[in-house]
């Protein structure tokens, strides 16, 4: 009995355009992930400006202090109230110091939701006046120019 | 009579499979942590404590703007020195009025914020905004006003 041909039939799918276009995403998604943005808190609503600049350099010994539209300090992973930021920033203070730094030379970056009471950033402000802090750093969203 | 296999046709397959649960883990992981911030900027302010650097007897004293505030927190008057405000960009077109392209008189000119102490926030903002300069129409770049700004004390509610 002759024996019959058998044919093997490839059903390969062609992966490469596939891998192609992960490739492609992944490097999309790398090029724009910024680690740098980290303390941009999402319970912080900032206020809008036209003229607020992007920050030229990284900042002297900078310390970010954000401000609930509840007048709560956004400090270490904690809620703290304004009033109960003295000890925090006695400390920031005493770090600088021992680290021969002035504090007054600082940057204290301030991110109050627009919704928060003037009074409670001024009275943080004052705090850390009281500190030896001096420079600070009011930040807003950017708002593109309408005029 | 023996069939012999055809020569020439092993096939070697490279196994793609795990290369590809990684591209995949990898592109999870950066869709996953992919958030789309929004552009931040800054204004640098300069406030030492009050009493530490004492204003010379021949400086001209501040330009004081007032705001006062409703109950929710809006702005409720703005006053400039003695003359009653109608929004921001009153306040800007006075500013661009005190200084008029002197830039020597802008370095001069201190301005201070007299907030009430309920004041939503970004009134604040937008009152520095206005103090501190506007976009050219024109060339779409900052012109730089009054750079001296400082708070006047809280008052406590």
């Amino acid at each position: 009995m002759p024996k019959r041909k058998t044919f093997e039939i490839s059903a390969e799918a062609d992966m490469t355009p596939m891998i192609d276009m992960t490739f492609q995403l992944i490097a999309f998604f790398m090029v724009l992930l910024n680690f740098a943005e980290d303390n941009q808190d999402q319970r912080i609503n900032l206020p809008a400006s036209e003229l607020a600049k992007p920050p030229e350099g990284p900042s002297e010994s900078p310390i970010t202090l954000q401000l609930t539209k509840d007048a709560l300090v956004l400090y270490d992973g904690n809620e703290v109230p304004v009033a109960g930021m003295r000890p925090y920033l006695l400390r920031e203070a005493q770090v600088l110091k021992r680290s021969k730094k002035n504090p007054a030379d600082a940057h204290v970056i301030i991110r109050a939701d627009s919704a928060t009471p003037t009074g409670k950033v001024q009275e943080l402000i004052q705090l850390c006046q009281e500190n030896q802090f001096e420079r600070f750093t009011l930040r807003a969203r950017q708002e593109k120019a309408g005029r | 009579m023996k069939f012999r296999k055809p020569a020439g046709v092993d096939k070697v397959e490279q196994q793609m499979t795990p290369m590809i649960d990684i591209v995949f883990q990898l592109l999870t992981f950066f869709v996953m942590s992919f958030k789309i911030g929004v552009q931040e900027g800054d204004f640098n302010v300069k406030m030492p404590l009050a009493g530490a650097g004492i204003a010379a007897a021949q400086e001209l004293p501040p330009v004081k703007i007032q705001m006062s505030a409703n109950a929710d927190g809006s702005l409720r008057a703005m006053r400039m020195g003695e003359r009653q405000l109608h929004g921001f960009d009153e306040l800007n077109k006075e500013i661009i009025a005190l200084v008029h392209g002197d830039t020597q008189m802008a370095e001069n000119v201190e301005v201070e914020l007299d907030c009430d102490y309920g004041l939503h926030y970004e009134n604040v903002v937008r009152a520095i905004s206005a103090v501190s300069g506007y976009v050219d129409p024109e060339s779409n770049s900052i012109v730089k006003l009054v750079q001296k700004i400082k708070f006047a004390p809280p008052h406590a509610p």
